[in-house]
């Protein structure tokens, strides 16, 4: 038998279908997941508490995209590449300053009682009421399009029928990649970034070896604001920029970071993509997948038309479900990060 | 009796005259409804206290508990939809009250087989299964009912009992809901607590936003019924000091059971656990048995609470529910006030609920102002949906008040008395 009719016997539609709906759409939002989870858990394993306004510095750093955007829309047109995208790095490098402002001013007076780590979280909690009050009293409620232009859209045939994505998908999976290979050098090879490891590990220790925790603590600050940027950014680029996003955000980093393990920032990658498969495959309908193997089943097995692990408006139960289930098997998270 | 402090005195006077103010300015309908929902918040407000105040624990959640229990007490307390009753549809939902019973008896006695000599691998894994399979059918049997539900009768509507006994069972509802998340989650550190119960009302959103047969869903239940005469029919001046004197009633109740519990030695022994863990424990106290005992009694007083304030607002709206107005705000009342310390709830509520009514007319009048010197300075337009921005102005003065309490009052303005045993 050749190939083709090989591949004729294979249900094409329905596994190019699956490539669209799960891998691609889980990738995505697995990469989106993963750049939020990457600063955040890097700031709890050092900070010892769990920032909760990062789901609203992602949000932040998408709408100082969006002004850098609307200031400038014609810059794209220059690189060849959307202009949301070319003004990223701006965007990143005003997040990251306005992280550490946002430290200064609210962090450090709290931290310096030496109080219990709940203490520091419920500072976070009205930092992130501040930002949330601030974006909406500037841009309103209404969801925004942060994309100037149409956007390209990729057609790759497979089989003769066609994988489709978007450029601002390929610039995610693109960023995704090159930040983590960066952050993977940076942590390893570099003064800062094996100090940042030391204090993460054992805090009192890594201050008595000489490390500066000043530095360490700007450093984590600066890359925690700038990959939130990044990430809320390209979320924006690829569906829309919304302003109300805080806990739909919040809630599948953490339990991408506790699935890691707090204070690994290589765990929190592979939670995010975790988390991102996870929602995906829940709201798939799987009984596309089951259709072509319905001549093969017997008359009183009825197929439904509907088959879904979760409802699409249940969404956010996914992460919750993922997050206790790991509390209870394995608080450390699979790669054995700490308790604290 | 002993004599009231000079600094609570005056902070309760001081209070006092800004609710008096209130009154002169915006009338007495106004003022009296901002003071029942003020009180309302004051009962969450004490059930907060009795977890975070007293145990430590971390609720930031409430809002799911608020909803639960609104639910509930709407459930119990709604007149009662013949339509519903006359219809096929019960039989249907007593058929997947049948399979969820029967299946949740299975998956409970699988996860104890491993008593009996089955490996716990396999356990695990039939436990998974039978719970997977008992959640598949029941929604099988759910999705019918649900239809014949919706196209016939609306919802399944109430059962037209006491107002007063759906808030009692808004209140089981809360507790019953925080006794799953606790056993989960009680012995972990604080954080986690933090994120379950963050996570949990949301999930609590969704289900009541969702639901449409059994909640109406975005199309939202009303009027609720009251437990004294309406507006309709006294005016609004009489109805709401009746609601709000009920409140009042309410939160003397649990405020003196609650002060009882405190000078027992069950509530010594929890001040006990709050202050050393490892000390109590040593001792021989079941700690997280005890942390549970008060996450589920602070969610019933917040159920109770929550009951109350929806069922004043008169409207059961799913949407309705937000985090910053039913979590964050109960929240800053309790740290505001003094956590440890009932009357500092109460007053905090007060003092907060008056900042966050305010703050809006406030951000409005100071945003005109700001728009009409844009406008004379600089000759730009101001935006013209200022109403709705200075709507949000709220959210950041909340934010702002967590972040001032805890830099410069992190003991709260009326702080918990430290009793000494001599």
């Amino acid at each position: 038998m050749d190939t083709i009719g090989l591949l004729s016997a294979l249900p094409i539609n329905e596994l190019v279908f699956f490539i669209n709906k799960v891998v691609i759409a889980g990738l995505i939002i697995g990469s989106i997941y993963a750049l939020g989870a990457v600063g955040m858990t890097l700031a709890w394993g050092i900070l010892r508490f769990a920032n909760f306004a990062h789901g609203d510095l992602m949000t932040l750093g998408a709408f100082i995209a969006f002004m850098l955007t609307m200031a400038m829309p014609g810059l794209g047109a220059y690189v060849g590449l959307p202009t949301a995208f070319v003004v990223l790095p701006i965007a990143m490098a005003v997040t990251a300053l306005v992280t550490i402002l946002i430290d200064k001013t609210f962090y450090v007076p709290v931290r310096k009682t030496n109080p219990k780590p709940i203490t520091l979280v419920i500072a976070s909690f009205g930092v992130m009421l501040m930002l949330q009050g601030l974006i909406r009293l500037f841009f309103g409620t209404a969801p925004r399009q942060m994309y100037v232009g149409s956007k390209d859209i990729y057609r790759i045939p497979f089989a003769g029928r066609d994988i489709v994505i978007t450029e601002p998908q390929v610039l995610l999976i693109v960023f995704t990649v090159v930040a983590i290979v960066a952050l993977h050098l940076f942590l390893t090879r570099s003064r800062t970034g094996k100090a940042m490891r030391a204090m993460s590990d054992n805090a009192d220790l890594a201050r008595i070896s000489g490390i500066g925790t000043a530095h360490v603590v700007r450093v984590t600050w600066i890359i925690a604001g700038s990959l939130a940027a990044a990430g809320g950014t390209l979320l924006a680029m690829d569906v829309s920029l919304k302003p109300d996003l805080s806990f739909n955000l919040l809630l599948p980093i953490v339990a991408a970071i506790i699935v890691g393990g707090i204070g690994q920032p290589y765990g929190a990658i592979v939670g995010g993509l975790i988390v991102g498969f996870t929602e995906t495959v829940a709201v798939f309908n799987w009984a596309i997948l089951l259709r072509p193997l319905k001549p093969h089943m017997p008359d009183w097995l009825e197929l439904p038309a509907n088959l879904t692990f979760v409802p699409t408006e249940y969404k956010i139960v996914v992460p919750f479900v993922i997050l206790v289930a790991v509390l209870i098997w394995r608080p450390n998270g699979i790669f054995k990060g700490k308790v604290l | 009796m002993k004599v009231l402090e000079l600094r609570t005195a005056s902070l309760l006077v001081g209070l006092a005259v800004i609710v008096a103010l209130i009154f002169i300015w915006q009338g007495n309908a106004y003022a009296l409804r901002m003071l029942a929902e003020a009180g309302c918040l004051a009962i969450v407000a004490l059930g907060l206290n009795v977890q975070w105040g007293y145990a430590g624990l971390f609720n930031a959640g409430i809002m799911g508990f608020i909803a639960i229990a609104a639910f509930g007490s709407m459930l119990i307390s709604y007149p009662v939809n013949p339509v519903f009753w006359q219809s096929e549809a019960p039989g249907w939902l007593l058929r997947m009250a049948l399979i969820i019973a029967i299946g949740g008896a299975v998956t409970v006695l699988l996860s104890r087989i491993d008593r009996y000599g089955v490996p716990r691998r396999i356990r695990t894994m039939l436990t998974i299964i039978a719970a997977l399979a008992t959640y598949m059918m029941a929604q099988n049997a759910l999705t019918p009912a649900a239809a014949i539900i919706e196209q016939n009768s609306g919802f399944i509507g109430g059962f037209g009992l006491p107002v007063g006994l759906g808030w009692l069972v808004g209140g089981v509802f809360a507790a019953v809901l925080a006794w799953f998340i606790g056993r989960i989650t009680l012995g972990l550190r604080s954080d986690y607590l933090a994120i379950a119960t963050l996570g949990i009302a949301e999930i609590v959103k969704a289900f009541l936003k969702n639901a449409d047969w059994l909640t109406r869903g975005t199309l939202t239940v009303s009027p609720l019924p009251w437990p004294v005469p309406t507006p309709n029919e006294i005016g609004f001046v009489v109805a709401r000091a009746a609601y709000l004197s009920i409140t009042a009633v309410l939160i003397v109740i649990i405020y003196v059971l609650l002060q009882r519990g405190w000078a027992s030695p069950w509530g010594r022994m929890m001040r006990a656990i709050r202050d050393n863990e490892l000390a109590a424990e040593s001792v021989g106290k079941n700690v997280n048995r005890r942390l549970l005992e008060m996450f589920v009694i602070g969610n019933f007083i917040v159920g109770v609470g929550g009951a109350a304030l929806i069922t004043f607002g008169g409207i059961f709206d799913p949407s309705g529910f937000l985090p910053i107005n039913h979590t964050f705000l109960v929240l800053i009342m309790v740290v505001l006030g003094g956590s440890g310390n009932n009357l500092g709830s109460i007053f905090g509520a007060l003092l907060v609920y008056v900042i966050w009514t305010m703050s809006e007319p406030a951000a409005l009048i100071l945003f005109r102002y700001g728009a009409d010197w844009l406008q004379n300075v600089f000759n730009i337009a101001p935006p013209d949906d200022l109403a709705t921005r200075a709507l949000q102005m709220r959210v950041f003065v909340i934010g702002l008040t967590i972040i001032l309490v805890l830099r410069f009052a992190p003991k709260g303005l009326l702080p918990e008395k430290i009793v000494k045993y001599e």
